[in-house]
C-alpha cells in the first residue's frame, strides 16, 4: 500500500522531476499500441499500452489523479522493451519517461521489509561487485555440481519456491568454477594484422554465469583481426539499477565505467549483450544533470557498439563458416533493436553461415517477455507473452533460436522447455554460434586438407 | 480542459445491472481505467468517463443500451481512439463503451464479394485478410494500422486511395446496429441493389456514434488490381504542385493516389522514416494508379509529363514495391511525425473542390503568415482534402488564440471555395461550432429532427456534432 503521504511526495517528485515537453510529445495519434507486447496480450487495454502509461503519467503532473496502486501497476507490468519508441512518430522517448517515473515511485515508497531486503542484497549487494558476483555464481556452481541440484529436484525440495523460480533453476546454464572465473586477460592480440583497436565490456554477468560467451565473443575479435583492451576496474553496467528504480546507484555505476574506459585510445567499446550495451549508450542521458560529467558521457555513449556491427564491419560474413545443417531464427533482443538499432547485423551474420537455412519469424522484434527481471517479479504475463513467442517460433521449424542478450537466451531455453521442445530445439547466443561456424569451418578446412595429403 | 464534471455518477444500481450483463471483469470504474479513456488523438480535450464496458456481444450492448436509456446515462462508442475531432471524448460523463471482445471476421463470402465483420475488427488487419482471397478493401485512413471499422463507419473515414476508390461510405452495404432504446436493427444487406425504404446505412455512416451503436457490419469488397506503380514528383513551387493536380484531374485521369506534403512536412517525415526523402523542395505529390498494367503504364506517362509542364523539378517512379510501402508508410506517418515539431500538434481538415486546390493552398500560407504562425499543409489533394496543421504548444495562450482565428479563417475560406469544415475527421466536439456554417439553420434543424427521433433522451455521444451555440463568422479580410 502507498500511503497518503507517499502519494503526495510521488506526486510532488512527478511534477518536478517528469520531462513535461516529452510527455506533451505525445500527440496520442495510438501509433505504438499494435507494437506493445502487454497492450495486446491484456486484451488491448489502454492502460497497458504506452500511449495510456504516458497519459497517466502526464494525469499524475496535472493532478488529475493521485499515483496509487492502480497507476503503479500500470507502469510495472510494462515491459521496457521500447518497442513503442522504435514506431512512434512524435519521436517520444518512452524509456526515459518509465525509467524515471520508475524512480520516483521505488524511492518514495516504502516498500515490505522482505522486498526491501532482496533489492539491497541484489542492487547494491551483488551486481555492483565483480568479486561477490563470482563467489554466488561460484555457489550456483557447486550447487549444479556437487550433486544437490539432483537431489534438489527429485525431493522436491524445489516445489518449496515460486514456479517463476523454479522454472529459471531449470534453465541456468551450467557455470563455470571460480578458479575459471578469475584469470581474464587484459589485453589480446589479433590473429594476423591489427585492423581495429577495441575495448571490451564484459559486463557482470556475462562474465561469471556466461562466460564462456565472454570468451568466445574475444575470439571472435580476435579472428576478425581486432586487438582488444579489457580494462580491470569496469563492472556492471547499472541497466538492471536503472529500470529498477535505483537510478542514483545506475549513475554510480555508470562512473565507473566511464572512468574504467576514456583513457583507452581505441576505435570503439564493444559489447555482446542487448540490454547492457542500450544502457551503456545512454549514459549521457542518465548524466546528462551532471556537468561534470555530462561530456565524459557523452564521449563514451559514442563509442559504444554491439559485436555484431563490428564483425560485419570486418567483414567477418566473409570468412568460411560452417555448421551441421540446421534451420536457424533469430529473436531481436529488443534493447538492441529499439535502442542500439541493431536488427540487419546479426541476420547478415546468420544467413552467412553455411548449413544454415535462416528463417524469419513472425514477430521477430516483439519482446519475449524477459525484460531484465520482469519474467521474476510479473511471471503470469511474462509467461503469456513468452508462450505466443514459442508458438511463432515453432512455426519456423527451427531447431536452433538465436539471441543476442543473456536474458533473452534463459527465457528462450524456458520457452522451450515449456513448449516441450528439449530434445529438439536449443537456443544459443550468437556469439557462441559464429564462434562454432568459425571453428567448423577450419575443422573442415582441416579434414579438406588431410584428404588432400593422404 | 473540463476533466471532472459534477454530473452524479452512475447510480448503484444502474451500476449493478450493468455488472449483471457484462460481468465484473468488464465494467471498470476504477481512477485510472477512467482517465486512459478520457481522451482521444485530439489534443486539448479530455473529460473522465464514469466507467468503461467491454460487452462480448450484440446482446450484452442492447441490454446496456436499455438500462442507460432508463437512467439517462451518455453511451460513447469507442474503437481505437484515433479520431481527431474528439468524438470519444466523453465531454457528458456516462460510459465509453468498447469494442476489444467484438473484434472478428465473422465472413468472408467469395462469392458475392462482401466482408462480415464485429466493429472492434482493426482495418489493417481486415484488409490483409481479404487481400490473402485476392480481395480488396479500399478504404485505408492513416491511421489503418489501428484504428477499427466501427470506427471509420462512424466517421466516414477516407484513406490515401479515397480519390479513385471513395470513402468508407462506400463500401459499407449493410449494418446491424443497437439504438439508443435497445433495439436492434439490420439495414441493407449482401444485396447489391436494394431501394426498399429510406437508405438507413448511411445515415448511420459518419453518424458519429451519435445515432445508435455498429455491432456489426457487411462491406463491399472488390477484386485486387492487377498492378500498381508509385511515382513522387518535387516542386519548388507550392501552387506549381497543385495546379498539377487540377491539372490531372482536368485530363480526366483519376488515380488511386494523389497525395499532397509540403516541405517542412516532409522534413518531419523524412527525420522519422528516413527513407531518403528529398527535404530540399517546396512541395511533393504521391501519385499511384493501380489496374490493368498498360493502362497504369499510360496514366503514369501522361500524369509525370503533366506534372513536368507544370515545372516540377523532378518525376521518379517507384524501383520497387518496398520503395513504394515505404514512401506510403511515411506519408501516413507525416501527421505524427509533425508532432515532433512543438509540444501541441493542431490539425485541421479543410476541403475544397480539387478544382480550387491551388487557391486553398495559397490562402492557407497567407493567413499563417497574417497571424504569424506555422502551418503545415499535407492532404489527399486528389480529393481536394487538405490537412492544414499548426505545430504549437497550448502552454502559449496567446499563440493558441492566433491559432484558433487562422483557423476559423482558413474555414470560412474553404466554405467561401465551396468546400467543407470537415472531409474526412467529423465534426465531434472540435467542430460542431462551424457545422452550422457549412448547413445553415435548416439544415441544422433537419439533422436535430432525426437525432430526436433516434435518440429522444440524447444518451448516444451527446455533447457531439451538435454545438451549444454557433461561432459568428469571422469576416475574411485580404
Ligand atoms: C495519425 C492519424 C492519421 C489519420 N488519418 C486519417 C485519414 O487518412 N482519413 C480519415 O478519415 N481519418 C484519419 N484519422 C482519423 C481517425 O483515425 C479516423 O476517424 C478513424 O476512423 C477512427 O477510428 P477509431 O477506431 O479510432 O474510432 P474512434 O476514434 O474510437 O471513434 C470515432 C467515432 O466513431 C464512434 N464509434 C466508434 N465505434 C463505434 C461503433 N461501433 N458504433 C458507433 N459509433 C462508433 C465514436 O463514438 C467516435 O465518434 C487519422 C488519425 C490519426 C491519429
Ligand atoms: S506513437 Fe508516440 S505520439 Fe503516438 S500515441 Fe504512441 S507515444 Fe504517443
Ligand atoms: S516499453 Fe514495451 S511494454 Fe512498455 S509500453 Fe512500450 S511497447 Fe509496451
Amino acid at each position: 500500500m502507498t500511503t497518503k503521504i507517499e502519494r503526495a511526495l510521488i506526486q510532488k517528485a512527478f511534477q518536478e522531476r517528469m520531462d513535461e515537453d516529452e510527455l506533451m510529445n505525445c500527440m496520442r495519434c495510438g501509433f505504438c499500441l499494435p507494437s506493445c507486447p502487454t497492450y495486446i496480450e491484456s486484451g488491448q487495454q489502454e492502460a497497458q499500452s504506452p500511449r495510456g502509461r504516458i497519459a497517466l503519467m502526464k494525469a499524475v503532473v496535472d493532478g488529475l489523479i493521485e499515483p496509487d496502486e492502480e497507476v503503479e501497476r500500470a507502469l510495472n507490468l510494462c515491459l521496457g522493451c521500447r518497442a513503442c519508441e522504435s514506431v512512434c512518430p512524435s519521436g517520444v522517448r518512452y524509456g526515459h519517461l518509465l525509467e524515471e517515473a520508475r524512480d520516483i515511485i521505488a524511492q518514495h515508497k516504502k516498500m515490505p521489509l522482505p522486498v526491501r531486503l532482496i533489492r539491497k542484497l541484489v542492487f547494491a549487494g551483488l551486481f555492483p561487485h565483480q568479486g561477490r558476483m563470482r563467489k554466488a555464481t561460484a555457489l550456483l556452481g557447486w550447487y549444479q555440481r556437487s550433486g544437490l541440484r539432483t537431489l534438489a529436484r527429485k525431493t522436491g525440495l524445489l516445489r518449496l519456491l515460486p514456479a517463476s523460480f523454479r522454472q529459471m533453476e531449470r534453465v541456468l546454464p551450467d557455470v563455470p568454477t571460480a578458479k575459471e572465473m578469475k584469470n581474464r586477460p587484459h589485453r589480446l592480440n589479433p590473429d594476423g594484422t591489427v585492423k581495429k583497436r577495441v575495448a571490451f565490456f564484459a559486463g557482470c554477468l556475462m562474465d561469471t554465469m556466461f562466460m564462456e560467451t565472454n570468451d568466445a565473443t574475444l575470439r571472435l575479435l580476435q579472428l576478425a583481426g581486432c586487438e582488444v583492451i579489457i580494462p580491470p576496474s569496469q563492472g556492471c553496467c547499472g541497466a538492471l539499477h536503472g529500470h529498477g528504480g535505483e537510478k542514483e546507484m545506475a549513475k554510480e555505476l555508470a562512473k565507473r565505467n566511464i572512468s574504467a574506459f576514456e583513457q583507452l585510445d581505441v576505435d570503439c567499446i564493444v559489447t555482446n549483450a542487448g540490454g547492457c550495451g542500450a544502457f551503456l549508450l545512454e549514459y549521457d542521458h542518465l548524466l546528462k544533470d551532471d556537468p561534470e560529467w555530462r561530456d565524459r558521457a557523452e564521449a563514451f555513449a559514442a563509442k559504444i557498439k554491439d559485436i555484431s556491427e563490428v564483425l560485419v564491419e570486418l567483414g567477418f560474413h566473409q570468412l568460411p563458416l560452417r555448421v551441421a545443417p540446421q534451420t536457424i531464427t533469430y529473436q531481436d533482443s529488443c534493447h538492441l533493436r529499439n535502442v542500439m538499432k541493431t536488427a540487419a547485423a546479426p541476420r547478415r551474420l546468420l544467413r552467412a553461415i553455411d548449413g544454415v537455412e535462416f528463417r524469419e519469424m513472425n514477430d521477430a522484434d516483439r519482446c519475449c517477455g524477459s525484460a531484465g527481471i520482469y519474467n521474476l517479479v510479473e511471471p503470469e504475463m511474462s509467461m503469456q507473452i513468452l508462450d505466443h513467442k514459442m508458438e511463432m517460433a515453432k512455426q519456423t521449424k527451427a531447431t536452433t533460436i538465436v539471441t543476442a542478450n543473456p536474458g533473452c537466451l534463459l527465457q528462450m531455453k524456458l520457452g522451450i522447455e515449456r513448449a516441450g521442445l528439449s530434445g529438439s530445439v536449443r537456443a544459443v547466443h550468437i556469439v557462441d554460434l559464429l564462434l562454432e561456424a568459425a571453428e567448423g569451418a577450419q575443422a573442415t578446412q582441416g579434414e579438406e586438407r588431410i584428404r588432400q595429403t593422404s | 480542459m473540463d476533466v471532472e464534471r459534477v454530473r452524479p455518477l452512475i447510480p448503484n444500481e444502474a451500476k449493478k445491472r450493468l455488472i449483471q450483463v457484462v460481468g465484473a471483469e468488464n465494467y471498470d470504474d476504477t481512477k485510472t481505467g477512467r482517465l486512459v479513456y478520457s481522451y482521444d488523438a485530439t489534443p486539448q480535450f479530455q473529460s473522465l468517463p464514469d466507467a468503461v464496458i467491454a460487452p462480448r456481444n450484440t446482446k450484452e450492448v442492447a441490454e446496456i443500451a436499455k438500462i442507460c436509456n432508463e437512467y439517462r446515462i451518455p453511451i460513447v462508442p469507442r474503437g481505437s481512439g484515433t479520431n481527431l475531432c474528439a468524438g470519444t471524448c466523453p465531454v457528458e460523463g456516462g460510459i465509453v463503451l468498447l469494442f476489444n471482445h467484438m473484434n472478428r471476421i465473422l465472413e468472408i463470402d467469395e462469392e458475392n464479394l462482401t466482408a462480415t465483420v464485429q466493429p472492434g475488427v482493426v482495418t489493417l488487419d481486415l484488409a490483409k485478410a481479404v487481400e490473402e482471397k485476392g480481395l480488396f478493401y479500399p478504404p485505408d485512413p492513416g491511421s489503418m494500422k489501428i484504428s477499427t471499422i466501427g470506427g471509420n463507419i462512424s466517421e466516414n473515414s477516407g484513406g490515401l486511395r479515397g480519390l479513385k476508390y471513395g470513402v468508407t461510405r462506400d463500401y459499407v452495404l449493410g449494418l446491424e446496429v443497437v439504438l439508443a432504446n435497445g433495439d436492434v436493427i439490420r439495414t441493407g444487406g449482401k444485396l447489391a441493389k436494394d431501394v426498399a425504404g429510406y437508405d438507413l446505412t448511411r445515415l448511420f455512416v459518419g453518424s458519429e456514434g451519435t445515432l445508435g451503436i455498429v455491432t456489426e457490419a457487411t462491406l463491399k469488397l472488390i477484386p485486387m488490381p492487377e498492378t500498381k506503380q508509385t511515382m513522387l514528383a518535387l516542386y519548388q513551387d507550392l501552387e506549381a504542385a497543385a495546379r498539377s493536380v487540377s491539372k490531372i484531374i482536368a485530363n480526366k485521369i483519376i488515380p488511386a493516389t494523389l497525395e499532397f506534403l509540403d516541405q517542412p512536412t516532409l522534413e518531419v517525415v523524412e527525420d522519422f522514416a528516413r527513407i531518403g526523402l528529398p527535404t530540399d523542395v517546396k512541395a511533393v505529390l504521391l501519385i499511384e494508379q493501380d489496374g490493368p498494367k498498360e493502362v497504369v503504364e499510360r496514366d503514369m506517362k501522361k500524369m509525370a509529363d503533366i506534372c513536368r509542364a507544370e515545372q516540377a523539378v523532378s518525376v521518379q517512379l517507384a524501383r520497387s514495391e518496398e520503395e513504394a510501402e515505404a514512401l506510403r508508410t511515411a506519408r501516413r506517418a507525416a501527421l505524427s511525425a509533425l508532432a515532433r515539431l512543438k509540444p501541441t500538434t493542431i490539425l485541421e481538415d479543410a476541403t475544397v473542390p480539387r478544382s480550387e486546390i491551388a487557391k486553398m493552398v495559397k490562402a492557407i500560407n497567407e493567413i499563417a503568415e497574417k497571424y504569424q504562425l506555422k502551418i503545415c499543409t499535407f492532404g489527399h489533394a486528389g480529393d481536394g482534402n487538405l490537412h492544414p496543421t499548426c505545430p504549437t504548444d497550448a502552454r502559449n495562450r496567446e499563440e493558441m488564440e492566433r491559432v484558433e482565428r487562422a483557423f476559423e479563417e482558413i474555414f470560412a475560406k474553404a466554405i467561401e471555395l465551396g468546400g467543407t469544415i470537415t472531409g474526412e475527421h467529423g465534426v465531434g466536439v472540435m467542430k460542431a461550432p462551424y457545422l452550422e456554417w457549412k448547413l445553415g439553420p435548416a439544415g441544422i434543424a433537419a439533422m436535430k429532427a432525426v437525432k430526436q427521433a433516434l435518440d429522444p433522451n440524447n444518451i448516444m455521444n451527446p455533447g457531439k456534432v451538435f454545438a451549444k451555440s454557433t461561432r459568428k463568422r469571422v469576416v475574411v479580410t485580404r
